[in-house]
């Protein structure tokens, strides 16, 4: 006897759950033939004010990690990735990838997040200093998390991209509402299942599906988003967005092309979304450091 | 006690005022298409001079200089050499330290024993710091060899005329740009002897070229497209309205905006440490300071005892001519500013809070506010969350250093904080908590060009001083891009 398939509902992830969208409603997402491989849940302006509430609270637990711990959590998500390379390889080539490509594309993810997990405990190292100045204060500068980013995730590469974007955000401590393409949807939401089961706080990780083009001006607009990176908006609605994001100075990060995710990523998009704080505390006339600058 | 002081006014002469100052574009002092404007000095409300302003037209001419000056002189130039002309401007500035701070002093209001011991020396600092870069940008940690951006466009405020020009231009230099700056409005003298300074040290012609004008200029400015790179300090309003003009083109932005800082007293502090330091974070230039520790959270245990300690120290404070030597806070920078600061803290009043100032006499001229605390405010207040930018302290307790982590972050800003207390843990601790882009533990208005100062959130971004402040002014974009031909969506589907 044939064994009928279960196949899976395509939710949001938002705030560590898999929940429906508020407002009911739901688009298709079609294989390369045109097949209907699901219907996937069409957030709403509700839902993305939902998803930067589960954000902001998602931010205080993972920027109050330690940076050895974050770097863990995304080397499990790499982890979790590479235990599920099939399952990807097959929705990547069911949208149409080639089988080669699609098993490159998984394993330069999994990649992907390993160069990230390395990177959460040298952030202060690389972009910080000690400061000599001039008087008798201890002085350092060093990085720290934006805060709360709001993504629109690029489309091409459904995974790759997708990890591109959100493992730099996740590496400086900040955590994020992303939108996922639209027609990925369901590359985006199965990556979900892969953040739930990798020990990352709920929260950290808000995946959105739907139109970018209703769902990104409120967050572009939303006070408590610290920073956007629009690499998958396109011209006109990335300026919009730029335009919008400039009410509560938002920080913005817009590649100046299409990223090339398949070579080694730089670190711009680490730093978009990283602030230095800088901190001073007086040593006292008298020195116990005799000769050195503190 | 007796706080009487003979007067102990600085010569005015020294500044050498002249009657008229002339823009500088392309190495040359020239007459601006614009109307004339006329400078007053805040302590006495009198005129100090006119000043020749710039036009379209000229901005025009000023961003071509800078362009021509950028390719063909500057960016090509190796960076030693480039530094070399730093370190000459650094020492033209404190050739003619005592004559700029009168200068200053006399445009801005500001007490000369500030700009005589603080604007002018670190202005000659950043100079001397950032001439230093310029044969190293491969040590940022940007890349082996990092790339100026090009033409950048500045824009000013007037509570640091001097102090924010070298902010602006040094690090804009020792990366390789050229620059156009437009000073204040009420404030252009001081970057127009440091025009001379720059002449005399035959900086290459358009490398600095200095646009003086009011806020229209500044709008010409920074939409030019001309630029490469544009650098804002001032209000968050304005700060606002740049960024949303130059969404969609490319251009690197850097803002340095408002804040409403937070100074934190616990009850372990050292009262009176504590007492100077607050005085220090907001009388410090009369409060007109964008990181001014403007909002007071003291402990409630002490609040009492603070206070009266508070009150006893500002009475002291001496206020009136700024060309004294003994002023410890000078005039308001001119009567707009004045008429703000005297409407939010009305405001205050208004809405049940208790306004005290200080009992010294004010001078029967000029721009002047008295050192003015206000208490039993609460944090919905106008004066709890809006930048007065003046000598006016908020005063709020709390009980946890939760709440006061709580309280001292909420607010759109995120400029600076100020922390007291003896135990080192808490201190490193607040300051870890704090979102704010400059921490002072146990001190407070602490600035040097090797550490880097800028804003959270709404107090803007991008970093000016240290390493990160370099970046600023570099091409930073290290992402990898496709080809433009293949670029756009891929057709996969």
């Amino acid at each position: 006897m044939n064994h009928l398939a279960v196949p899976k509902t395509y939710k949001l992830y938002v705030g560590g759950k898999f929940p429906r969208s508020e407002s009911g409603r739901t688009y298709p997402l079609r294989d390369a033939d045109g097949q209907l491989l699901a219907n996937a849940a069409r957030a709403s302006r509700k839902d993305a004010r939902d998803a930067v509430g589960a954000a902001r609270k998602g931010f205080g637990a993972w920027s109050g990690a330690t940076p050895y711990n974050r770097g863990q959590v995304i080397y499990r998500i790499a982890e979790m990735l590479d235990g599920r390379r099939a399952e990807f390889v097959e929705l990547l080539t069911r949208g149409g990838a080639g089988a080669s490509a699609a098993g490159s594309e998984v394993d330069a993810a999994v990649d992907r997040l390993v160069h990230y997990a390395g990177w959460t405990d040298k952030l202060p190292a690389v972009f910080g200093s000690s400061n000599p100045i001039s008087g008798p204060y201890f002085s350092y500068s060093a990085p720290e998390p934006t805060g709360v980013v709001a993504v629109i995730a690029p489309t091409g590469a459904p995974l790759l991209g997708l990890v591109s974007v959100i493992a730099p955000i996740l590496t400086g401590g900040n955590a994020c509402v992303v939108i996922a393409a639209e027609p990925d949807a369901y590359v985006a939401v199965t990556f979900g299942e892969v953040l739930a089961t990798s020990d990352v706080p709920g929260g950290v990780v808000n995946l959105l599906t739907g139109s970018s083009a209703e769902i990104a001006p409120h967050l572009a607009a939303h006070a408590d988003v610290n920073a956007l990176d629009l690499t998958g908006a396109d011209a006109e609605l990335a300026t919009e967005l730029e335009r919008a994001a400039s009410d509560t100075v938002k920080r913005v990060y817009r590649p100046r092309g299409t990223p090339d995710f398949a070579t080694a990523p730089g670190t711009a998009r680490l730093r978009a979304f990283l602030e230095i704080k800088t901190v001073w505390h007086p040593t006292g006339a008298l020195s116990l450091a005799g000769g050195s600058a503190y | 006690m007796d706080w009487e002081y003979a007067p102990a006014p600085e010569s005015a002469a020294i500044g050498a005022i002249k009657d008229r100052y002339l823009p500088y574009i392309d190495g040359t002092f020239v007459e601006g298409g614009g109307d004339d404007l006329i400078t007053y000095s805040p302590g006495t409300a009198e005129q100090l001079s006119t000043v020749s302003t710039v036009n379209g037209a000229d901005v025009d001419r000023a961003v071509a200089a800078a362009r021509r000056a950028y390719e063909k002189v500057w960016a090509p130039m190796s960076g030693a050499e480039r530094g070399k002309y730093l370190f000459r401007i650094a020492r033209g500035i404190a050739e003619r330290a005592r004559e700029l701070a009168v200068v200053e002093t006399l445009d801005n209001g500001k007490p000369i024993k500030e700009t005589r011991d603080f604007d002018v020396p670190t202005a000659a600092q950043h100079f001397f710091y950032h001439a230093g870069w310029a044969d190293k940008l491969q040590h940022l940690g940007l890349g082996a060899d990092p790339r100026p951006l090009g033409v950048a466009g500045q824009v000013i405020p007037w509570n640091f005329p001097l102090l924010m020009a070298a902010w602006k231009i040094a690090p804009a230099l020792a990366a390789g740009n050229t620059v156009v700056i437009k000073p204040a409005e009420t404030t252009p003298l001081s970057i127009l002897v440091l025009a001379e300074v720059i002449a005399d040290a035959d900086l290459p012609p358009g490398v600095v070229n200095i646009v003086p004008g009011a806020g229209d200029v500044g709008s010409t400015l920074v939409n030019h497209p001309g630029l490469d790179k544009v650098a804002f300090t001032g209000s968050t309003p304005v700060g606002r309205s740049i960024q949303q003009s130059l969404a969609g083109t490319g251009r690197k932005l850097t803002l340095e905006l408002g804040g409403k800082g937070a100074n934190i007293v616990f009850a372990d502090a050292a009262l009176d440490q504590a007492v100077e330091g607050i005085v220090n974070g907001i009388f410090f230039n009369a409060g007109q300071v964008c990181c001014a520790g403007s909002r007071l959270l003291v402990q409630e245990s002490i609040a009492e005892e603070l206070l009266a300690k508070l009150r006893a120290r500002v009475e002291t404070l001496r206020v009136g001519d700024p060309m004294d030597k003994n002023t410890d806070v000078g005039a308001i920078n001119s009567a707009r500013q004045l008429e703000r600061i005297t409407t939010l803290t009305q405001a205050g009043r208004d809405e049940g809070a208790e306004v005290w100032s200080a009992s010294c006499p004010l001078p029967d001229r000029g721009w002047f506010f008295p050192p003015t605390l206000i208490t039993a405010a609460s944090s919905s207040m106008r004066v709890s969350r809006e930048e007065i930018f003046g000598p006016v302290l908020t005063v709020l307790t709390f009980r946890t250093p939760d709440e006061a982590l709580a309280k001292a972050n909420n607010t759109p800003y995120g400029l600076s904080a100020g922390v007291w207390t003896e135990k080192g843990s808490r201190a490193m601790g607040m300051a870890a908590g704090l979102r704010a882009g400059v921490v002072w533990d146990n001190t407070f208005n602490r600035f040097d060009p090797a550490a880097s100062f800028g804003g959270y959130g709404e107090s803007g971004f991008g970093r000016e001083g240290g390493p990160s402040g370099m970046a600023a002014y570099l091409d930073t974009d290290d992402e990898p891009v496709l080809p433009s031909s293949r670029s756009g969506r891929k057709g996969r589907r």
